[in-house]
């Protein structure tokens, strides 16, 4: 204290710390959220100067309507195929993550996250960018991989850590990196493949070539430094990369506005930068493709990248290690304004004509199938909770290139005491 | 040439033989480097391969990251090895695993330039030593050269190998070798044999440390700018020390350091960075764990002091003649 007693004429100061809306308990109300009607918000060109629709940063880019029709200048036009062929990845995720969390449950595996209520985010995107363009994702983005029709085995294995697994069982659960299919290592430490998009996607420019970068981070994951010097380096050398921020209000059990909400929108946050900035709704799958499209676009022909902030709810626990009972009410994601994404694409192509019920519901029951089958060749190659898959002398390799004397030492000396102890753990042939 | 040319030289020559090598950093580009180490390199390669960054370290090596994975060589700088920690989650949590936790199919062949150490009057920001730090983790490759001509193999074998490489640089000796306290003025490289670079390609195999003074009394492990205060010291006592420069960390040339150790009988390890938890303790332990029926004195260690650099009392820190000398005398008569 600068003094003992309080100077007389100045009130004093007071912390403000943000609260959700909505605890346990608590009825949701989500009138307050702003959303503006489908096709409402203009379609700048992509050649655009960023300054010249800041405004966008601050709206919310949606196509479908409440009639379920795609609407306005943001409508990307697509085929009855290729909207069937959206609909069905993102239906295909959800049968992927309802299974996949089950079997976590089931001692399958140690961990699992799902997307629900955020599989226009990934798949979308998936579809607007080209196979050969480089994804770093976060640990919510399993729709690129199923969008770009990798396949569902390969990821189980990482999940069950199994003898199957690309990655030797040395994953996380989830945190696949699939690199023929554009997919990078996912990390656990938050927004660090912020920046690594950013240098791929210099790279590819200083080389000539033509491919981009897209990255996706949650909301929460914006205030790390990562992002900040992502956004700076992207803004400096006009990177051809795309920023993804997922809305979806929750970073674990801290809401948005720990993040900022409360200030202005995660758009918002590119307008500083110099960057383009654009806010979709994030359940809205046309929108996402859309705005993807576009913001590619820009990238491929040198206008440099673009920040999107898909506005969404993660309808789900964090993970498979959350109970989200415990910090928000139960009935927010059934509120949520802006609806389930897979629904509204779904009640779109009913609209037009183009899908039905029946057909929705055999191919539902064709997709679990399908995870079914996938989840049983899996488990051939093993679970999680059976363990010991992989060589134990592995767990030396990688670390790098070759294996230097300390490594090879503490390797051996692992395998003589692993002898000693007369356990059946297989080693390399 | 001194160090700074061999190490401009370095890059110079990789980058004229692999157009996947490219050189960024504050101030790298336009200006050539608060040191002058990357002259000239724009002017003969362009922009798009050597280019000043924005001022966010956890951005030069987050970016860097991400080219080495499209498949470049990037060969970052940190102006100075104080400002390392603002990219050390990129360093450790990324660049180092990234070949682990991907099995293979991402790696990360960066090599991450910074002059490090004191002598230079730089206070607590600009002459700290954190190697220790990143010699604790699994994955990143340590390098330090004492020498014009060893600083250039070692810098082209660590910018063509694939594993992430940190290259401390101790800028004490950038101009010339020293000997150990301000009132002795470092040397010009062009006098010191070690000065003479040739200027095409060549590369010293990392995880080789050299024997620079052979002797059969006491063994003396150090690396950069310790390495030639060492050295005025035997000569001044007259003891017959073997001088070992262990010019690679990770991986270390246990070899060189288990032989000379079992013929000397006798230990000395030489650094600057801290005490508590330094490279020093790791020599330490191994060369007890190796040696221990050969050694007929405790392991001494000479080092900087457990505090942040001091700026005023800078040559009390730095391990000099004087306290070095104390050292090896207690060896001695052990």
């Amino acid at each position: 204290m600068a003094s003992d007693s309080p100077r007389a004429n100045l009130k004093p100061l007071s912390l403000y710390v943000p609260e959700p809306k909505f605890r346990p308990g608590d009825t949701v109300d989500f009138t307050e959220v702003t959303i503006p009607a489908a096709g409402s918000v203009r379609r700048p060109d992509i050649a655009d100067p960023a300054d010249s629709f800041i405004d966008l940063a601050y709206e919310l880019v949606r196509v479908l309507d409440h009639e379920s029709q795609a609407v306005g200048p943001w409508n990307p036009r697509l085929s009855p195929d290729t909207l069937r062929a959206m609909l069905r990845s993102m239906a295909l995720v959800r049968a992927f993550d309802e299974r996949m969390f089950r079997a976590q449950r089931q001692g399958k595996t140690s961990f699992y996250m799902k997307c629900t209520g955020e599989e226009a985010v990934a798949v979308s995107a998936a579809f607007a960018l080209d196979y050969e363009d480089m994804c770093f994702p976060s640990y919510r983005q399993q729709g690129l991989l199923i969008a770009r029709g990798w396949s569902l085995v390969d990821m189980m294995n990482q999940i069950y850590s199994n003898r199957g697994d690309r990655l030797q069982g040395k994953q996380l659960p989830i945190m696949y990196s699939v690199k023929e299919a554009g997919f990078f290592s996912i990390s656990g430490n938050l927004a660090t493949q912020y920046p690594q998009a950013v240098g791929w996607a210099m790279a590819s420019a200083a080389k000539g070539d033509t491919r981009i970068a897209a990255t996706w981070c949650g909301e929460g994951s914006t205030a790390e430094g990562d992002f900040h010097s992502a956004c700076t380096f992207a803004s400096v050398y006009r990177a051809p990369v795309i920023f993804n921020v997922v809305n979806n209000q929750w970073a674990i059990s801290s809401f948005s506005g720990f993040a900022g909400a409360e200030s202005t929108t995660f758009a918002a946050r590119a307008v500083g930068y110099g960057i383009a900035g654009l806010r979709v709704d994030g359940n809205d799958a046309l929108a996402v493709y859309a705005a993807t499209a576009w913001a590619a676009e820009r990238a491929r022909t040198n206008q440099g990248p673009t920040l999107i902030e898909h506005f969404t709810y993660r309808a789900e626990g964090h993970s498979t290690s959350d109970d989200p009972g415990q910090y928000r009410s139960e009935g927010e994601p059934t509120a949520w304004p802006l609806g389930d994404p897979v629904k509204r694409l779904k009640d779109h192509l009913i609209a037009i004509g183009e899908w039905d019920e029946e057909r929705h519901a055999a191919q539902d029951k064709e997709l679990a199938e399908q995870v079914k089958a996938s989840q049983k060749e899996a488990e051939q190659n093993g679970i999680l909770g059976h363990g010991l898959h992989q060589p134990l002398d592995t767990l030396f390799d990688g670390v790098f290139e070759e294996m230097p004397w300390h490594l090879r030492e503490q390797q051996a000396q692992m395998l003589a005491e692993e002898t000693a102890s007369g356990r059946p753990w297989a080693r390399k042939k | 040439m001194n160090m700074i040319q061999a190490i401009n030289s370095a890059m110079e020559v990789v980058m004229a033989r692999d157009p996947n090598v490219i050189v960024m950093g504050e101030d790298v580009g336009y200006f050539g480097g608060v040191f002058r180490a990357t002259a000239g390199l724009q002017e003969k390669f362009g922009k798009t391969r050597v280019f000043d960054t924005p001022i966010t370290e956890c951005g030069i090596i987050g970016v860097a990251v991400g080219m080495g994975a499209y498949g470049l060589r990037p060969v970052p700088e940190i102006q100075f090895a104080d400002y390392i920690y603002p990219a050390l989650d990129q360093l450790v949590s990324e660049a180092a695993r990234l070949r682990y936790r991907s099995a293979g199919e991402f790696t990360s062949p960066i090599t991450v330039r910074s002059p490090f150490g004191g002598g230079i009057f730089g206070g607590q920001t600009h002459s700290q030593s954190p190697e220790g730090i990143f010699t604790h983790v699994s994955g990143i490759k340590t390098v330090i050269p004492s020498t014009p001509y060893d600083a250039k193999g070692l810098l082209i074998a660590a910018i063509e190998d694939n594993d992430p490489t940190l290259f401390f640089e101790p800028k004490r000796i950038y101009n010339g070798p020293f000997d150990g306290h301000w009132d002795r003025p470092s040397q010009n490289w062009s006098k010191h044999p070690a000065g003479e670079v040739p200027t095409g390609y060549y590369k010293i195999e990392l995880g080789k440390a050299k024997i620079v003074r052979a002797g059969d009394a006491l063994t003396i492990l150090a690396y950069g700018t310790m390495v030639h205060v060492c050295m005025a010291v035997v000569t001044e006592s007259g003891v017959d020390a073997e001088i070992i420069d262990l010019r690679t960390l990770v991986p270390l040339d246990i070899e060189t350091v288990e032989a000379s150790v079992k013929k000397t009988g006798r230990c000395m390890i030489v650094h600057e960075a801290t005490r508590t938890g330094g490279f020093g303790a790791e020599l330490s332990a191994l060369v007890q764990e190796r040696c221990f029926y050969h050694l007929e004195a405790p392991i001494e260690r000479v080092t900087g002091f457990d505090t942040p650099y001091p700026h005023s009392l800078e040559w009390a820190y730095f391990p000099g003649p004087v306290r070095i000398g104390e050292a090896l005398k207690k060896v001695m008569r052990t």
